[in-house]
């Protein structure tokens, strides 16, 4: 029997919270077992070792986000944490059904509000929450996709509650990013910890890129045969350009800029190659809507394509994701989900949200006036966490500005508790220690739609800190998905 | 499967970018060579002839008074306001690569990062001139391997033909250059003319682009300035020579077109037509009576017109922007 103090993990407390290794306090999870005996065979040194290994390899593959300062360009690694988080195959099964049946409620939903609007009509979210939106595009009314399908990325940020529970906290339906690190960040395990990884039935996450150009290319118009799918990024400038190389090589296919594409006067897309002009069918974008065609949208934009949008609404080329996309990923929609789920399924959430306080209803305005202490406050207008008031971490004057606010314009309001999110270990300063995590997984929609078993887990890397955002001192982990 | 034609923004980032690497490679050869010579029993060596082979007098004088040896190689090495330094270049590479990841190997991009990385890493101590020559040692073996690796794991599809398209009219260029720096800017004085100095220096040339060893194969005796830079120029052997770049693109673009079906590239052919015809048929007796400094400055703008000539019918230029990238 080893010494207790001389393990890798003997002196790591959860203090408290859910632990995605451990499970709760005193009922350690079976399916995990495994894992940790592993890594409590490895020394603190040896982990660092590896550790530091692992992210000098990421920073010579280049695999980063790119910060732009006034002089240059750096280009920074995600922090790499070399201690997996586990999901069983149990908890999957939760996720992954429950993130299809968000797709395909947003999906509904778009269809709906760009369509007949029964949503609307019938009340179960007010009108003005959709037409007022800066995301609603009017442009997109009456037309509808290829196969319907809006949404055919998706990433739903999940955290797991003090009891173990999921909930969602967003959902991201226009570009969401962070699969490029759920793949390499796989890879470099397999290269670091081939020792903690053997035998113990880790569901694969490499086909990606597969799945992804299938579900693009049955997008395409009926009558081509042998369809041409590009990516489009804004960039070397872009702080996900990293992602857009990845997704475009694991497809195969070109990394296209606005510039390298034209529309013919028949509305055909086409880029520009060495042999002349070759028509493309399907667009995987990685620019906002404003930015797409300054014809349709932002006349400002350098980065789009003239005409684009014309050609998307003649059915000659499809775009992922759809335009108007942004609407169902909004705060204010977010609260409604619960709802909408019933509404056009009559299904139950199967994934909840974090319970969500609409302050434009009255009940719920009093509810969050007399819990100000307790709450959350988020406008639904702004993007970034501004003007997010963390009611237990308030002053009394930033509390009673939060009230002024609410009472003068209640329906610009949310409100929810604070979520005592669950922690992983992770290496420190300090050895292993618990810090707080999320997950976005990543749902592809086609014909059917299609989970990665896995996702992009996220760990707040200082001491306490329940910000998991990369500008933040965020990291990222490997995320097991078991067989 | 389908595949995709290469798109005009990647041929061209593919073409610069091994055009970036090939003059990191010849600078630091050059430099490398000029520092030979300085060690001289003539003591004192002109750096500023460095300056003027580039034609760089204006960007240099605005940074520095006078072209000390420390000066001049800091502007050429370091300086990261210079686009023409070689930090500068290998990052000028790193980014194309960046741009064109999709496309090459992760080999490829793994070397010139980690290339660009250890340049970026240099302090002004490191190009001090004694360690002049190590340091460029180190910088024309980065610059192999990446050729080589590339060589090695390139996809032979257009992108190949683009690639080698860039680093032949760049080592083309350079050749002329390296010749240029020695006949035409360090000629010795009459006296010196065939004297074990003249000679030492046209060792350290051949030396210096790899080719000693070759031109003794030629020519198993003997060294004189005649030998030495018609080797350079004219012979279809080795492939630093001028004649040799000047065939090889010749026929890349010709394979290149008829593998492909392109129309574009005969602009560029026609111009590479007359550089054979110059470099096939004449003697190196007959360039010299009729000026060698006329015929590289010459060679240099043929070079641009293929170039330029590529850049309108494959990289998507208008005309009047066919020279932007040039340096």
């Amino acid at each position: 029997m080893a010494q207790t103090d001389g393990t890798l993990l003997s002196a790591y407390d959860s203090d408290g919270y859910y632990c995605e290794i451990y499970g709760l306090p005193g009922q350690p999870l079976v399916e995990t077992e495994q894992t940790r005996r592993r890594l409590d065979r490895i020394s603190l040194d040896q982990l660092r070792t590896r550790s530091a290994d692992a992210e000098r390899e990421l920073y010579n593959f280049g695999i980063t986000f790119t910060v732009y300062t006034q002089k240059d360009a750096v280009d920074r690694i995600l922090p790499f944490d070399v201690i997996p988080r586990v999901i069983s195959a149990a908890d999957w099964k939760t996720i992954e059904t429950g993130v299809k049946q968000r797709v395909a409620v947003i999906n509904t939903f778009l269809r709906d509000i760009y369509g007949a609007g029964k949503a609307i009509t019938d009340g179960v979210i007010p009108g003005e929450l959709i037409y007022s939106n800066p995301n609603y595009r009017p442009e997109m009314e009456g037309f509808t996709p290829p196969l319907g399908t809006y949404a055919h990325i998706d990433g739903t940020d999940i955290v797991r509650d003090q009891q173990g529970a999921f909930r969602v906290l967003e959902d991201n339906a226009r570009t969401p990013s962070g699969v490029s690190y759920v793949v390499e960040n796989r890879h470099l395990m397999q290269r670091a910890f081939p020792d903690l990884m053997a035998g113990v039935g880790i569901r694969p996450v490499s086909n990606y890129g597969d799945k992804l150009h299938e579900a693009l290319a049955a997008l395409a118009p009926k009558e081509v045969l042998d369809p041409q799918v590009a990516l489009l990024s804004p960039g070397v400038f872009n702080s996900a350009y990293f992602e857009h190389i990845f997704l475009a090589r694991e497809m195969g296919v070109p990394l296209v800029e606005g510039r390298d594409l034209v529309v013919q006067p028949n509305d055909q897309v086409f880029m520009k190659t060495v042999s002349g002009y070759k028509p493309v069918h399907v667009i995987y974008r990685r620019i906002n809507d404003d930015f797409l065609d300054p014809q349709a949208f932002n006349p400002e934009s350098m980065l789009g394509v003239p005409g684009l949008f014309a050609a998307y609404r003649k059915g000659t080329v499809a775009l992922a994701n759809a335009v108007g996309t942004g609407v169902a990923d909004d705060k204010a929609v977010y609260a409604y989900m619960p709802r909408l789920i019933k509404y056009y399924l009559d299904e139950d959430p199967i994934l909840a949200n974090v319970e969500t306080h609409i302050c434009r209803e009255p009940q719920a305005l009093q509810y969050t006036l007399d819990h100000l202490d307790e709450l959350v406050v988020k406008p639904v207008g702004e993007a970034g966490g501004y003007g997010i008031t963390v009611g237990p971490r308030a002053t009394q004057e930033e509390i009673e500005a939060c009230r002024a606010g609410l009472l003068a314009d209640p329906a610009n309001y949310i409100s929810q508790p604070m979520v005592r999110l669950s922690v992983c270990p992770t290496l420190t300063e300090e050895g292993v220690a618990p810090r707080h995590v999320d997950l976005r997984p990543f749902a592809i929609t086609g014909e059917s739609t299609w989970v990665l078993p896995g996702g992009l887990t996220r760990v707040a890397l200082r001491k306490g800190s329940i910000v998991v955002n990369s500008s933040q001192g965020g990291g990222s982990k490997d995320t097991w998905v078991l067989e | 499967m389908t595949t995709y034609s290469l798109l005009s923004r990647y041929a061209e980032a593919i073409f610069w970018m091994a055009r970036y690497v090939e003059r990191a490679e010849n600078l630091a050869r050059i430099l490398d060579v000029h520092e030979s010579f300085s060690r001289d029993m003539r003591g004192g060596q002109n750096w500023g002839a460095i300056v003027q082979l580039y034609a760089d007098e204006e960007p240099f004088a605005e940074r520095h008074d006078e072209a000390s040896t420390e000066a001049v190689l800091e502007f050429y090495i370091l300086d990261e306001a210079h686009s023409g330094s070689i930090v500068q270049l290998v990052k000028s590479a790193r980014e194309n690569a960046r741009s064109l990841r999709p496309l090459i190997s992760t080999e490829m991009w793994i070397n010139l990062n980690t290339f660009y990385n250890r340049m970026r890493a240099l302090r002004p101590e490191d190009v001090a001139e004694e360690r002049i020559a190590r340091l460029c040692g180190a910088i024309k073996e980065s610059c192999q391997s990446h050729t080589g690796i590339t060589e090695g794991t390139f996809y032979r599809d257009e992108g190949w033909y683009f690639y080698q398209l860039g680093r032949l009219i760049e080592r083309a260029d350079q050749t002329t250059r390296l010749v240029d720096v020695k006949y035409h800017l360090l000629l010795p004085s009459p006296e010196d003319l065939g004297s074990n100095l003249d000679i030492r220096q046209w060792n350290a040339l051949l030396r210096s682009a790899a080719g000693y060893h070759a031109f003794r194969r030629v020519h198993p005796s003997g060294m004189s300035p005649a030998k030495a830079s018609g080797f350079l120029l004219l012979n279809p052997l080795f492939p630093r020579s001028v004649a040799a770049c000047i065939a090889s693109m010749d026929s890349t673009l010709n394979n290149l077109r008829a593998l492909y079906r392109l129309r574009g590239g005969a602009d560029a052919l026609e111009v590479l037509d007359e550089l054979r015809a110059v470099y096939h048929d004449r003697s190196i007796d007959s360039i010299l009576e009729r000026g060698l400094h006329e015929l590289l400055d010459w060679t240099q703008l043929r070079l641009i017109d293929v170039g330029a000539a590529l850049g309108h019918d494959f990289f998507g230029y208008e005309p009047e922007q066919a020279q932007a990238q040039d340096l």
